[in-house]
């Protein structure tokens, strides 16, 4: 599909520096899949799809633009908030409360010439295979993992081994603070982000007797707030983490949870940090792995370098707190990988668990990660989380020990979640001794 | 024993300021010291070559508000530049480029004042650096005129000004970090797991009779009790009984240390209803990592052994401090106490008092270094809480340029000629054993295809011209295969940039300025090279 207003090819000298490279082999180039008239020409017409309008967003959409992608899409349902405007360089104070896809496409659109960007405010989850299918590349800035894993799943569902077209490279970066990482994924080839998925285990949770009778730290009497005094005392219908007014109230319970208990440090920062689990973000480092993830989308798009993926290190880990340090390696596939792999995944669990304590620990676990768990063993529904009906009918084995409902050493069981629909979970149960 | 935290009057409550809440993502890395430092900082970019790096620096340092910046760069804005300059448009083509890109960037952030040159009053770099206030830092891009370098330079020795070159071009990019002297940095932040420092092998009476209150009949607890006591106190009883076994001797080996781990975990109880004991795990795990001995960690004995050759740097805060720290390191064989107890499984009075232990056994030793520094000439003037920070972070403070620096010395001579040289033979030695050790190949072959192009200002130079300044500079380099292959990469991008790479640099320069400006982690030492081929950096000190 070639749009009639895109026309760089009449612009060469704004693009002499960019084709020096495109256009002409470096010691390194493959000769075998780069043709240097060929690479200009296919990033005209190619159709590449950014996730993400938010820190790495708005760098990777400058990146891409001044990179040759002429025809990009970009999806966030975020609106624009005042703590975005340190990083988030095509948004202004006037911008606040406004889409973030919708300022970001338009600032862009407008300072480089020629391109087209297309903006669509709204969940990822809004769209289905038929949409993904245009694109010839994704580029994903998020920072939720459950984001990741959807689209992840999705692009590898969509592949057809007899379709050239249907596998999307997906390039992922990530920050904190000045830590981050860029990673290219070749569904079904290379490790997918599911494979990857233990490299980003979740926070272990206080447990909630802690919260509730023994508090020591400051972030245990902000999150006792946050749980426990909130439910309790409904002082609003819904908690709305973006609320001032909703986060000043968990503070004062925190603070007055903290005199009673002689614990320092609670402060109206650290509440909101814990409460809205903050990632410290700066334009420094999401400057460093955007480029990092649109250097590998130039290279992909146009063979002029090899990139990564293709076939050997595929993540680059990038750390700026002591000195500069970087590791580019190989992340191996796995064989019991949910998304990409064939086997079931080991699972260690004790036969006298009840289903609850097994359905309970599939959160907490870094190789599962999933908070609504419904579970299946050989064709019987174990529990449901959906719907109601369902549900009801099969909460009494939530009660049940496993070994009660029959599981034995070695069983296969089916985890499905409603933020992955598309997905089964395989694993195979190992008894603890 | 414990501290009063907080007054009887409800403490006032108040929600962040408009500007907090503007720069929260990152108030959380550098706190509002860093911020102030940032504030107050003046950063010269002096643009040439294609432009982009710096500019992209820039912007990386105007959004998380820096005071001021100037550029100085003498292009007019040409087409080439609107394929690869994002704070460039077409209504800037024929004009300044210092000026266009400082109306674009300043754009970012109302908060930080921008300047550009040369203009109508100002029209040399000279006199730019003749007339403006002093300069925080300098960045400037690759190629540069010899002559405008030669100034740069003698700024920067002059003003004690640090130095940033960045050369950026097609895949490849490097920059190079010159600061004025040895750099040291306190507050390096550590990861969290690395700073446990609890002192049971040197417990002070203090610390030892809390511990023995609450285990002296520690079989006569009740299962609550003795699953809440804190695992510090479990294993201060149990060294107790090791050591009255072990002719007062604690377990040092590594074979001891598990014996002794066998010991801690036995002493769980396990016919309550949970089967076993969590604070007791807690102890156990802790056993290897926290049984050690005080050391001098390596960065610290490079700060007590620096020798100072510049008598203004020798009675500055930071070494006065030193001074102190050394002479309690020496008096008491151990560092000051930093104070921090980890959180571990324990009822809230209990725990709260063990950390008031901790944290009055830090202030007697902060106060104690106090004293000390003030009995230097010139330590009264020092600030107390500087000297807190040194001894919280004592452990991880670092220098950098510790050689590098001073002014004079005769080692610190050593030319950067030289020294490249011999970062050469030992590059090129270790990429010989590479296919054994696995160890990545080096990126000095990039440094040195680029370094040769620095000064190219009016025409790019050929592959051959490239190996012929590599000769020059590192006799034999050119006959490396890997030197011949950056060379014919640097050639094909012809001095131009990619937007990418330029970016990537961009954001590496902004994070090293970041934390030479905040004093805060800790920066490169000297020179970082990036390969958007094979997507790594190498730091190497030349
Ligand atoms: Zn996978």
């Amino acid at each position: 599909m070639t749009s009639t207003e895109v026309h760089p090819a009449s612009e060469p000298a704004r693009w002499v520096y960019l084709d020096r490279i495109r256009t002409r082999p470096g010691p390194s180039t493959n000769p075998d899949v780069f043709s240097p008239e060929a690479a200009a020409a296919a990033m005209e017409t190619m159709k590449i799809l950014v996730i993400g309008a938010g820190g790495l967003g708005c760098e990777i959409l400058k990146n891409l633009a001044l990179s040759g992608f002429k025809d990009i899409h970009v999806i966030d349902m975020d609106t624009i908030d005042i703590s975005n405007l340190n990083r988030q360089f095509l948004f202004r104070q006037a911008d606040v409360g406004k889409y973030k896809a919708e300022v970001a496409a338009r600032f862009v659109e407008k300072r480089v010439k020629g391109i087209k960007i297309t903006p669509h405010n709204c969940k990822i989850q809004d769209f289905d295979e038929d949409f993904y299918m245009q694109f010839q590349l994704v580029v994903c800035g998020l920072d939720s993992i459950e984001a990741r894993r959807w689209i992840n799943a999705t692009l590898v569902n969509m592949v057809d081994e007899d379709v050239e077209d249907s596998y999307k490279p997906l390039i992922d970066g990530g920050t904190e603070g000045f830590k981050g990482q860029a990673r290219v994924i070749i569904p079904t080839i290379t490790s997918c982000i599911e494979c990857q998925l233990d490299m980003h285990a979740p926070r272990a949770a206080v447990p909630l007797c802690t919260l509730a009778s023994i508090p020591r730290q400051p972030e245990h009497c902000i999150e006792w707030a946050h749980l426990i005094a909130w439910d309790q005392e409904k002082p609003f219908p819904q908690l709305d983490k973006d609320d001032p007014e909703h986060i000043t109230w968990l503070y004062q319970k925190a603070l007055e949870r903290a005199a009673e208990f002689n614990i320092p440090g609670v402060t109206y920062s650290l509440t909101q940090g814990v409460v809205k689990n903050i990632i410290p973000a700066i334009a420094a480092t999401n400057s460093v792995i955007a480029a990092a993830c649109c250097n590998e989308a130039l290279k992909i798009a146009s063979n002029c370098a090899p990139a990564l993926g293709f076939p050997e290190a595929n993540y680059m880990m990038y750390s700026g707190n002591d000195s500069i340090y970087t590791y580019t390696f190989k992340h191996e596939k796995k064989d019991d990988c949910p998304v990409c792999g064939q086997l079931a995944r080991n699972m260690d669990v004790d036969p006298t668990w009840t289903l609850r304590e097994l359905v309970d620990s599939f959160a907490a676990r870094p190789e599962a990660q999933l908070k609504k768990p419904s579970v299946r063993a050989e064709g019987r529904t174990l529990y449901m989380q959906s719907p109601p009906s369902l549900e009801a009918q099969t909460r009494p084995n939530l009660d049940r020990t496993l070994v009660e409902l029959g599981l034995e050493e070695g069983q296969e069981i089916a985890v499905t979640d409603p933020a992955f629909a598309t997905v089964t979970f395989k694993f195979k149960l190992k008894f603890k001794q | 024993m414990t501290e009063i935290v907080m007054s009887q009057t409800p403490p006032i409550l108040h929600g962040p300021s408009e500007k907090e809440r503007k720069y929260d993502r990152q108030l959380r890395l550098w706190a509002a010291s860093g911020q102030a430092a940032l504030e107050s900082a003046n950063i010269l970019l002096v643009n040439s070559g294609a432009g982009t790096v710096g500019a992209e620096t820039l912007k990386n340092l105007v959004l998380p508000g820096i005071g001021r910046f100037a550029i100085y760069d003498e292009a007019q804005v040409e087409e080439a530049d609107l394929g690869v300059n994002f704070f460039l448009d077409d209504s800037c083509l024929g004009k300044s480029r210092s000026q266009s890109l400082r109306d674009l960037i300043t754009e970012l952030n109302p908060d930080v004042q921008g300047t550009w040159y040369p203009n109508e009053g100002v029209k040399t770099l000279e006199s730019l650096l003749a007339d403006s206030p002093v300069f925080t830092a300098i960045i400037y891009t690759h190629p540069i005129r010899l002559d405008q370098l030669s100034q740069l330079k003698a700024y920067g020795q002059q003003h004690k000004t640090p130095l940033v070159a960045v050369h950026s071009a097609g895949f490849y990019s490097y920059f190079q970090i010159n600061l004025p002297g040895a750099f040291p940095i306190v507050d390096t932040h550590p990861d969290e797991t690395a700073t446990t420092d609890l002192r049971l092998l040197t417990p002070w009476p203090e610390l030892v009779a809390f511990a023995e209150g609450l285990t002296k009949d520690i079989g006569g607890l009740d299962n609550f009790e003795h699953g809440h006591l804190p695992y510090v106190v479990i294993l201060l009883h149990y060294l107790e009984q090791w050591k009255a076994a072990h002719d007062g001797k604690y377990p040092t080996t590594y074979k001891e240390k598990t014996e002794f781990r066998k010991v801690v975990q036995d002493a769980a109880r396990t016919g309550n209803p949970e089967g076993g004991e969590e604070n007791f795990d807690e102890a156990a795990a802790a056993v290897l990592k926290t049984l050690v001995p005080p050391s001098l960690p390596s960065g610290l004995k490079e700060v007590f052994e620096y020798e100072h050759s510049d008598p203004v740097e020798q009675r500055s805060g930071f070494w006065l401090i030193a001074d102190a720290v050394k002479q309690f390191y020496e008096k008491h064989q151990c560092l000051p106490l930093p104070g921090k107890l980890p959180d571990m499984k324990a009822q809230s009075k209990v725990y709260i008092q063990l950390q008031g232990i901790y944290k009055a056994k830090a202030r007697k030793d902060a106060a104690e270094i106090l004293q000390m520094v003030q009995a230097a000439p010139g330590g009264e003037r020092v600030d107390p809480a500087e000297v807190d920070l040194f001894c919280k972070n004592a452990a991880f403070v670092k220098l950098i340029n510790a050689t590098g620096g001073g002014g004079s010395s005769s080692s610190s001579k050593i030319s950067r000629a030289d020294r490249l040289k011999s970062a050469a033979a030992l590059e090129f030695a270790n990429d010989e054993t590479a296919a054994f050790t696995l160890a990545p190949l080096s990126l000095l072959p990039i440094y040195l295809a680029l370094q040769a192009t620095a000064h190219a200002v009016d025409k790019p130079l050929n592959a051959d011209g490239i190996l012929a300044v590599v000769a020059e500079q590192a006799p034999g380099a050119e006959q490396n295969e890997r030197v011949v292959q950056a060379a014919q990469e640097v050639a094909r991008a012809a001095g131009g940039e990619l937007h990418n790479v330029s970016a990537l640099t961009g954001g590496m320069v902004a994070q090293e300025l970041i934390k030479i400006v905040t004093k805060q982690y800790i920066p490169i030492d000297n020179t970082c090279v990036y390969d958007g081929i094979v997507a790594r950096c190498q730091v190497l000190r030349l």
